[in-house]
């Protein structure tokens, strides 16, 4: 009887703990499986067209327009959301800690990080692209800044989140020295805490970019796309995940090949970002304990 | 008298630094109050722009299937159920998954192959979704169409009552597969907080359990489970909140249907892919309806996302992503 028990215990548990197993080998399966078919497929279409070419020529052309745009879109939405995101993390973390105000806006900034990004594309529609349709009487409507826009609303919350989580990192015996020494404390945040929590910093705003550089949904109907090369930040821009959808639905085969290609080129530099940002962010915690 | 001097100076700069000092946190409550406008802002400003919709047909928008950009009436419930069904089947699939890795990581494997396989798994969540979208559409759909269907339907869809939801032709495209992607995408969420918060279980507890002879599924099952129950759910918000708003996966892989179907391998629509899709060559009242959905999907993933944060607040927190 008890051997019975303990024999019926005993499969239970080897039982759970391949199923468990075959789990994470499930996972990680499907991982090299997408890869896999990234890179084979990307790897033939990459060649020098794909760099020189515009999307005009179609399936004879490249994605020299989009990679300009989605350079110029994220740098700009980094612009904007590093600085004020920044600034925001420095506010929950020094100025707002403990305090209702400061908790509800962690609180609701956590929400924003997983909100759906396509919600923000149309914020950012309501509440900019159909006023500049207006204001300029439809010679402006979608435009490269209401993409930046949209992309920094994206990047924003994990910047705060971070910079937040750095600077609560920070000893205090290095604010207590900084403040016995008579410094305001508007100084001892950007001078002392925020060169103490610079690389932390950093890793959030890699973080970020590697968030937003990937996103297509909010940029359909704020940056629209194009198929030749704009500069202008008024003008409607292409990008690589946005000339990626519309050449996915295309019928021919050949547009597929150069949506393979700029799939590949687009996870290559997310997953860098992402792995150089672990790699900061693990050297700094060492150094920092 | 240089000591009258001193004081002088030393009384400016105390005033000029408490004013810069004010003006420096006037300036970081503005940034830190930009978070809440955004919100706020999302959720208005798709009001706004729905209220022809929202206000002009009220319930009916909600509970019509009828959407015909031709006759121009619009009615919300395919996308609905098309968001509600898919992202059902995608927790179905990652909780009993996340839970799996998670044990794994945190009691079966060896320690050196831990943090190598987590970090692989969160990668997972790093890949952009609209590579899900094409590695789906191009590869994942054929197999499904190949390998998964006509299995389902010779073997569950034979079932009575069941049956229904897995009876089809082998299209590959549909809620199932929708569904399926999803639950990839969000693994890596659920499976990250599952593995933290495992971890704060007090050894004492679990060593106690083994010391009386337990086996590692029931220190598991008995013991860690209950101890972290609340943030496990958190979790599964998280993941579902995810799923709820996921767009560029689902838009490929879900055919882009708004006629209804019993079954789960038949095509179908949700709120983020009827934008996706039409949102560009809508106009007027079309376009009107498509922002109420946006309405909607925010107020929805922003309930559960309020759930899975309020569940979850007691953790400590993490890095950026999550």
């Amino acid at each position: 009887m008890s051997a019975s028990v303990y024999r019926r215990r005993e499969t239970k548990n080897v039982v759970a703990q391949i199923l468990a197993s075959s789990a994470a080998l499930l996972a990680l399966v499907f991982l090299a499986w997408i890869l896999w078919v990234t890179v084979s497929r990307g790897v033939h279409a990459i060649g020098v067209p794909l760099f020189t070419r515009i999307t005009a020529y179609a399936d004879q052309g490249g994605l020299a327009n989009a990679m300009v745009g989605s350079l110029i879109m994220d740098l700009m939405a980094i612009a904007l959301c590093a600085p004020v995101g920044v600034l925001a993390g420095a506010h929950l973390a020094e100025y707002a800690r403990g305090t209702r105000l400061g908790e509800t806006i962690r609180f609701l900034n956590d929400i924003l990080l997983s909100a759906p990004s396509i919600v923000l594309g149309l914020f950012v529609y309501v509440i900019f692209v159909l006023p500049m349709t207006a204001l300029t009487n439809g010679t402006t409507t979608f435009s490269a800044l209401a993409g930046s826009i949209a992309l920094a609303l994206i990047g924003l919350p994990v910047i705060v989140r971070t910079t937040d989580e750095m600077l609560q990192l920070v000893p205090s015996t290095l604010r207590e020295a900084a403040l016995s020494l008579g410094i305001p404390q508007w100084k001892l945040t950007v001078q002392v805490l925020m060169r103490a929590a610079g690389s932390g910093i950093l890793t959030g705003v890699l973080l970020a970019l590697a968030r937003l550089a990937g996103e297509t949904a909010p940029l359909l109907f704020t940056a629209f796309g194009n198929n030749y090369m704009t500069y202008s930040p008024l003008a409607k821009m292409a990008s690589v995940p946005a000339a990626i959808y519309q050449y996915t639905n295309d019928p021919n085969p050949a547009m597929h090949a150069i949506a393979w290609a700029g799939a590949l080129l687009i996870t290559l530099f997310v997953l860098a970002l992402s792995l150089l940002a672990r790699a900061l962010f693990s050297r700094k915690k060492t150094s920092h304990d | 008298m240089p000591t009258a001097i001193a004081i002088e100076t030393i009384c400016r700069r105390n005033a000029a630094d408490a004013l810069h000092d004010k003006l420096f946190r006037g300036v970081l409550r503005v940034c830190a109050l930009l978070v809440l406008a955004a919100l706020l802002g999302a959720a208005l400003s798709t009001l706004w722009g729905g209220r022809e919709v929202l206000f002009g047909d009220g319930w009916h928008f909600l509970t019509s299937a009828q959407w015909n950009p031709v006759e121009n009436r619009y009615g919300a419930w395919a996308p609905i159920y098309g968001t509600l069904v898919t992202s059902c089947i995608a927790i179905l699939i990652a909780v009993p998954l996340s839970f799996g890795i998670a044990l794994f990581l945190t009691e079966i494997a060896p320690l050196w192959l831990r943090t190598p396989v987590a970090t692989a798994i969160e990668l997972l969540a790093a890949i952009p979704s609209i590579i899900y979208g094409m590695w789906g559409l191009f590869v994942f759909v054929p197999f499904m169409a190949n390998h998964i269907d006509p299995l389902l339907d010779s073997s569950l869809g034979r079932l009575p009552l069941v049956g229904a939801l897995f009876r089809g032709p082998p299209l590959g495209l549909g809620l199932l597969t929708a569904g399926i992607v999803l639950a990839i995408m969000i693994v890596p969420f659920i499976s990250s907080v599952m593995r933290e918060v495992f971890q704060t279980v007090p050894a004492r507890l679990k060593e106690s359990a083994y010391a009386l002879g337990s086996t590692t599924w029931e220190v598991v099952w008995d013991i860690i489970l209950p101890y972290t129950r609340q943030a496990v759910i958190g979790g599964i918000f998280l993941g579902l909140g995810r799923a709820l708003g996921e767009t560029m996966a689902v838009t490929f892989v879900l055919g882009n249907a708004y006629d209804f179907s019993t079954s789960l391998l038949m095509p179908g629509t949700s709120i983020s892919s009827s934008i996706a899709n039409e949102f560009n060559e809508a106009v007027g009242l079309h376009r009107s309806a498509l922002i109420a959905l946006g309405f909607l999907l925010f107020v929805v993933t922003f309930v559960v996302l309020l759930i899975a944060r309020w569940m979850l607040r007691s953790l400590k927190r993490k890095e950026g992503n999550a």
